[in-house]
């Protein structure tokens, strides 16, 4: 470790100034940054996979800050929501730039979470003592979900108003009170008005929520500290490195990339991610040939849509993302990275394509062999869960793990 | 790990790669030509000329049915027209203003900040003029369509007979690019020289047609260029600020043993 960190490390601010003692002891805040930012150990070896987490909460940033600025111009009203987004595209100063920030934002939030849930599905990041930390994300995820969803009705376009309609009705799929839940939903009998405006409530709402559970994350990680590519725990103190400068550096690297990604779609195709019937006004009288959510939901709708009965394809649809709370309990494996299982390797690289080609499945028209292939799909992501996963480790040889991450770091490195 | 990305690099790939080549039977419509558009790539462009001359053909064709009332009169200024010639296409119009003091409504000339007048007072009146069909809104048709600019060019250019024993509705014409393959709206650009250009082009056919198609994309994106321009500044900012954040974290992570 370099002198200037062990100086720091010594030395706190709060010892080294008067003015940050004086903060600190009414507002302990000075300590806290430096203990996460300083002295927290974070595990050495950590590669750009987990820049994901970070990258998602820049994301969010993102999305909250270009979302205030939408809010300002636009109109919660079925008669002028549609028109007022137009305004906000032709009319005010770099409207347009805000709205597609904010739309190919959204995508660009899903495309972090993914990577970010990916990174903890391979290198088991679910499992002991992380078992909270993963739950509390799956909340994220789960919230992220509901503000996508209400946040594409606001448009009022072709496509936001028939995947409120379809959406929503799902809820009528639960026995004796599932009507009456719909018409609460709705604040009605149909999607209209009273919808629109609550939808809007609560995607202003919702994101703050999220913050909240991110910070709740946050509390959880430090507590537990970061997994890393091998699963092995910190053992001395050579196998750690604070946060700053080297995580800082090395996130920033992160957060370019992910921004000239974003910035390709941004500027050059800012609708292609999007469904071109949503700039057709909303009309209850007409319905789109295809009614598709947007590309992040597709493998669940693809489950969805995958078992013949209403209430069924529901629970499945659900149960797909329960599945995940129950995951640290159905990997029993002692292993905790899958670098070191070869036999999970195979599985969950099936489990990652499958879910993609569930994705594909759910965008293509649910008839002939596409219904098929969406249960066989359906069958695997299951099965994943519930019986490979829990059954693999008696039949699994796994690699020898490294002796400790300082091993493994001087061995790739 | 790396394994994965390949892979799900691939699929992703494939699976854009894909996209809109579903469905060639029958009656569904055929995937839209491909043309080359001068607005298309990252570097892309208006071609104003086209766009003023595509301005006439709306105005003198398409208008006759379909209205644009996302676009106002003082945005033509952005495609080349000076505020006095904005002003002379506006007054062209009237505008149903008012109350007036009096308590009455009043007809007035267009001014530049009106939105374009439609051909129809209301929905029921652009379908009792059609034969029940609504002649769509175009300030947006560009983006409502997969593909739009090659959509709406391959169903102006390509009318023609239905084939034997294809059933045909009465009113209805035959348009392989049409979903269903009957379309309300007859064919609106049928020969070379329909319009006269102000500039002196000659309006055959696929002239007309490439320059609707101009002015269709800049009513629906009018700020295609300018986020373009700032589009290649980012990326060309964003890429040299990678670069020397990379160097940068090499240089940080080297002490690290």
């Amino acid at each position: 470790m370099s002198n200037h960190l062990q100086n720091d490390l010594e030395k706190s601010l709060v010892e080294k100034s008067k003015a940050a003692k004086w903060v600190n002891d009414r507002l302990p805040i000075i300590g806290m940054l430096e203990n996460v930012l300083l002295k927290h150990p974070y595990p050495k070896n950590l590669s750009y996979w987990w820049s994901f987490g970070s990258i998602a909460g820049i994301a969010l940033v993102v999305q909250i800050l270009s979302g205030l600025f939408l809010s300002m111009h636009y109109v919660a009203n079925t008669q002028m929501a549609f028109n007022s987004v137009e305004h906000i595209m032709r009319d005010v100063n770099y409207g347009w730039l805000i709205r597609y920030i904010h739309a190919v934002g959204a995508s660009m939030f899903f495309v972090a979470l993914y990577a970010h849930i990916t990174r903890g599905l391979y290198y088991g990041s679910y499992k002991a003592p992380r078992e909270l930390l993963w739950w509390i994300g799956i909340v994220i995820f789960l919230l992220t979900m509901a503000t996508a969803f209400v946040g594409y009705v606001l448009p009022w376009g072709q496509m936001s108003f028939w995947g409120a309609t379809v959406i929503t009705n799902l809820f009528s799929a639960i026995p004796v009170v599932g009507e009456s839940i719909v018409a609460w939903l709705w604040g009605g009998y149909s999607v209209d008005n009273p919808t629109l405006n609550r939808f809007f409530s609560l995607h202003f709402l919702l994101p703050f929520l999220i913050v909240g559970v991110v910070l709740i994350h946050l509390v959880s990680l430090h507590t537990v500290g970061s997994n890393n590519p091998t699963g092995v725990q910190i053992k001395t103190k050579k196998d750690i490195i604070p946060f700053h400068p080297y995580f800082t550096i090395k996130d920033m690297v992160g957060f370019v990339a992910f921004f000239l990604i974003f910035g390709y779609f941004l500027f050059f195709y800012p609708n292609s991610l999007g469904h071109p019937d949503n700039y057709i006004p909303a009309n209850p009288m007409v319905t789109p040939a295809h009614i598709v959510p947007e590309w992040y939901f597709l493998p669940f709708y693809a489950i969805l849509r995958a078992v013949p009965d209403k209430l069924g394809g529901v629970l499945m649809m659900f149960g797909a993302i329960a599945l995940l709370f129950a995951l640290p309990f159905l990997d029993r494996s002692k292993v905790v990275s899958g670098a070191y299982r070869p036999l999970f390797k195979k599985v969950f690289y099936l489990f990652i394509i499958n879910f993609v080609f569930l994705g594909w499945l759910g965008k293509s028209p649910a008839e002939g062999w596409y219904i098929w292939a969406s249960r066989f799909s359906t069958f695997y992501y299951y099965a994943y869960f519930l019986v490979i996963l829990p059954n693999l480790p008696k039949f699994e040889k796994t690699l020898p793990l490294p002796e400790s991450i300082d091993a493994d770091f001087q061995k790739n490195h | 790990m790396k394994k994965l990305f390949l892979i799900l690099s691939l699929i992703s790939f494939s699976s854009f790669a894909n996209e809109g080549g579903q469905d060639v039977i029958n009656s569904s419509a055929l995937h839209p030509k491909q043309m080359k558009w001068e607005f298309d790539n990252p570097f892309g462009r208006f071609d104003r000329a086209s766009i003023q001359r595509g301005f006439q053909v709306y105005k003198e064709v398409c208008s006759a049915c379909h209205s644009l009332k996302l676009v106002s009169y003082r945005n033509l200024a952005a495609i080349g027209f000076s505020q006095e010639e904005v002003k002379q296409i506006a007054s062209e119009y009237l505008v149903s203003d008012g109350p007036n003091d009096d308590g009455e409504m009043f007809e007035r000339p267009g001014l530049p900040s009106d939105k374009f007048v439609g051909p129809y007072a209301n929905e029921q009146a652009a379908r009792s003029a059609n034969g029940g069909a609504l002649p769509p809104d175009l300030s947006l048709i560009v983006k409502a369509r997969h593909d739009g600019p090659n959509y709406v060019y391959s169903l102006l250019s390509s009318y023609a007979d239905a084939p034997d024993g294809f059933h045909m509705n009465e009113g209805k014409y035959y348009n392989p690019y049409f979903e269903g393959r009957q379309i309300s709206m007859p064919a609106p650009i049928s020969d070379d020289g329909q319009v006269e250009y102000k500039d002196g082009t000659y309006a055959t056919k696929e002239q007309v047609i490439i320059d609707v198609v101009n002015f269709l994309q800049w009513a629906a994106e009018p700020e295609t260029e300018h986020r373009k321009k700032m589009g290649v500044r980012t990326m060309i900012f964003l890429g040299v600020l990678f670069l020397i954040l990379i160097a940068a974290k090499k240089a940080v992570w080297k002490n690290i043993k």
